[in-house]
């Protein structure tokens, strides 16, 4: 077993607005090994971002963490100041966003940009500081990175802008790089590029990926581990294979047969009927249980358990509850 | 091959773009493009962002008046005066659930408006009736017909939309990225709704999107674009299976496969570099400048699409 990084423990993040408090994540637990590849997958409003946020403190004005831990090597940084939290940044933990557009500010050049990262969280100053832009730039793969560091970010290319964006992130060399919907707003070919290099940079520092993203094709192509999330709860978690091959939860049965299957181009697609849940108004039971077709009783009226299904693969679905009794049963 | 219903013929559209203080230059996000769709058929056009495949789809309606070329629906050519007649045979679906409809109006109005607009019906119960068995069609409840549209989800707003096309009765719908602002259960549904009508009306589509699992399910054909041009055109499995244009082969091998064993086993063709600015466009052949197989010839002649048989056509020098 690897060195586990980062813990995260029963996290309850809500956010609490005019309309009342809504629990966007809702006891949330995972383990983060060194070198590992996470992918949270969910759709939008499941709460995979807000758990990325929460475990960088990043949070809207409205939101809070009302509950739970997360450790990092060990130290709850859940209730770590503001001052603590910086050193967190970038030094342990960076995170990079769905859209380049925005992330970076219009009125600094990139060189700019950079400079502030490595100064901000390095003893690199002047000369050795500007060395170090250059060096990120190029792990980035920018060509011509000393005309690069001068322009601004309206003169790149969204995947250009993306690729800046980690290496603002990799400044520090952290430990945990989260991507929320890294590749969402770039095409096809860039997204290839920008998961290549994720993909490489992870091997080169050996530095743990949390991958947020709804896209099922990304997560299968990069992901060691996944966990799927709905309304906020994990409903099932394992290695790719398990999670793709052998689905133990009727929300990621659901995910699989909605999306086209590659095998067979022309099979009808099985949508997931009903509409997202309303996370103002949370069900008492299974978060998915108005949407699922084999729902029973004790589904409406109490969350599920997760349940081991074998060594490497969990989920929180009253079925297999079920199943497992009724095979305890008969063997008895 | 079925009935050819809508024929783009070498159809340009060209922007003006402002440079310096009087000198404009023209930005060609469509440049030359021809192709046909066939009665109950749907055509995927996929490519890009920037590629010109939503321009295409919107010149074909004439939201834009086309710079050049000819668009001719059922044996009759699409001109700026018979256009509002034409539209009751064309009709578009937008991107956007969000932005495309009304917030002022019920959805009742919202779908009524194209009847009024062509005066399909004669009396307010007509009216009424028409929209309710609209709303039945894509799915919508009956009862929410005085709501608006803030009040539904992306994915009912979708079908709203959906149901204002289909309320003239088209023969051809341009549906631009119909599902790419939805979640993917809710995806799901509204391609198994196109799916269906087409079913029952035998409406033609044109597909636009950038999405090519959903482009591959749901298209007879595929066409795939490059800078305003068509570089490769045929059969969706033929394209999925034997890609012949490279520009299409690393498309393709771009996409990531939601099954981790085929996925991981792929070979990717990573392209070099970015898709060049339309305003920059390199000479000859527009793909040159990433392609791995550019030659001498590439860079004087843009390559005409050419029949590699079976119905596959490809714009290369190469292939």
């Amino acid at each position: 077993m690897s060195e586990c990084l980062l813990s995260v423990q029963d996290l309850h993040t809500s956010f609490f607005t005019d309309a009342g408090e809504v629990q966007a994540v809702n006891g949330v637990n995972f383990n983060l090994d060194r070198g590992e590849i996470l992918g949270i997958v969910g759709e939008s409003g499941s709460g995979k971002s807000v758990t990325a946020y929460s475990i960088m403190q990043i949070l809207a004005d409205t939101g809070r963490i009302v509950g739970g831990k997360i450790l990092y090597k060990g130290e709850d940084i859940s209730t770590w100041s503001e001052k603590q939290m910086q050193n967190f940044r970038g030094k342990a933990c960076s995170i990079i966003f769905q859209d380049p557009m925005t992330s970076l500010n219009p009125v600094f050049t990139i060189g700019n940009q950079l400079r502030e990262a490595v100064i901000l969280h390095t003893d690199k100053r002047g000369k050795a500081a500007d060395d170090r832009v250059i060096e990120l730039l190029e792990l980035v793969g920018i060509n011509e990175p000393e005309k690069r560091v001068k322009q601004y970010p309206f003169e790149h290319s969204g995947g250009m802008r993306q690729r800046v964006m980690i290496a603002m992130a990799l400044a520090c060399e952290p430990d945990i790089l989260i991507a929320d919907e890294p590749t969402t707003a770039l095409d096809v070919t860039i997204q290839a590029q920008i998961l290549e290099l994720i993909q490489d940079l992870q091997k080169k520092m050996g530095m743990a990926v949390i991958l947020v993203t709804h896209d099922l094709g990304v997560i299968a192509d990069m992901c060691d581990n996944i966990v799927v999330m709905y309304g906020g709860r994990i409903c099932e978690r394992g290695t790719a294979r398990e999670i793709f091959y052998n689905p133990k939860h009727e929300y990621t049965k659901g995910l699989l047969r909605s999306i086209p299957n590659v095998n067979n181009m022309k099979k009808k697609l099985v949508p997931i009927s009903g509409t997202p849940i309303n996370m103002l108004n949370l069900p008492k039971g299974c978060a998915f249980c108005a949407r699922c077709d084999s729902a029973m009783k004790i589904c409406l009226s109490e969350p599920p358990e997760e349940l081991w299904i074998n060594d490497e693969h969990k989920a929180a679905c009253w079925l297999n509850v079920r199943d497992a009794f009724e095979k305890g049963e008969a063997s008895e | 091959m079925s009935e050819t219903l809508v024929e783009v013929k070498n159809l340009k559209q060209y922007f003006p773009v402002r440079v310096g203080l009087t000198k404009t230059i023209p930005l060609k996000a469509v440049d030359n493009v021809s192709f046909t769709v066939g009665r109950g058929e749907t055509l995927g056009l996929v490519g890009e962002s920037g590629c010109g495949k939503t321009t295409v789809g919107r010149s074909i309606l004439r939201l834009y008046e086309p710079t050049a070329g000819e668009v001719i629906f059922d044996g009759e050519a699409v001109t700026g005066k018979n256009i509002q007649r034409m539209r009751k045979q064309m009709q578009m679906v937008f991107q956007d659930p969000y932005s495309s409809l009304d917030p002022r109006m019920t959805v009742e109005d919202i779908i009524g408006e194209p009847l009024d607009v062509h005066h399909l019906c004669s009396n307010r119960k007509e009216r009424r009736e028409k929209i309710l068995e609209l709303m039945n069609y894509v799915g919508l409840n009956a009862e929410h017909a005085r709501r608006y549209a803030h009040e539904f989800s992306g994915g009912q707003r979708q079908r709203i939309g959906i149901a204002r096309a289909l309320a003239v009765d088209p023969q051809f719908i341009v549906c631009d990225e119909p599902v790419s602002a939805l979640d993917v259960s809710i995806q799901a549904q509204v391609i198994n709704m196109f799916e269906e009508l087409q079913d029952k009306l035998g409406v033609a589509y044109l597909f636009i999107a950038h999405d090519l699992l959903v482009v591959h399910h749901i298209s007879k054909r595929i066409a795939v674009m490059y800078l305003g041009k068509i570089v490769e055109i045929a059969d969706a499995d033929e394209l999925n299976g034997h890609p012949v244009h490279p520009y299409t082969q690393s498309l393709l091998s771009a996409v990531p496969i939601p099954d981790p064993e085929i996925t991981r086993a792929r070979q990717r063709i990573l392209l070099e570099g970015d898709v060049p600015s339309p305003l920059k466009m390199p000479s000859g052949c527009a793909f040159r400048s990433r392609c791995r197989f550019a030659t001498e010839k590439c860079t004087q002649e843009c390559p005409a699409l050419r029949d590699v048989g079976g119905n596959h056509f490809v714009a290369c020098w190469n292939r």
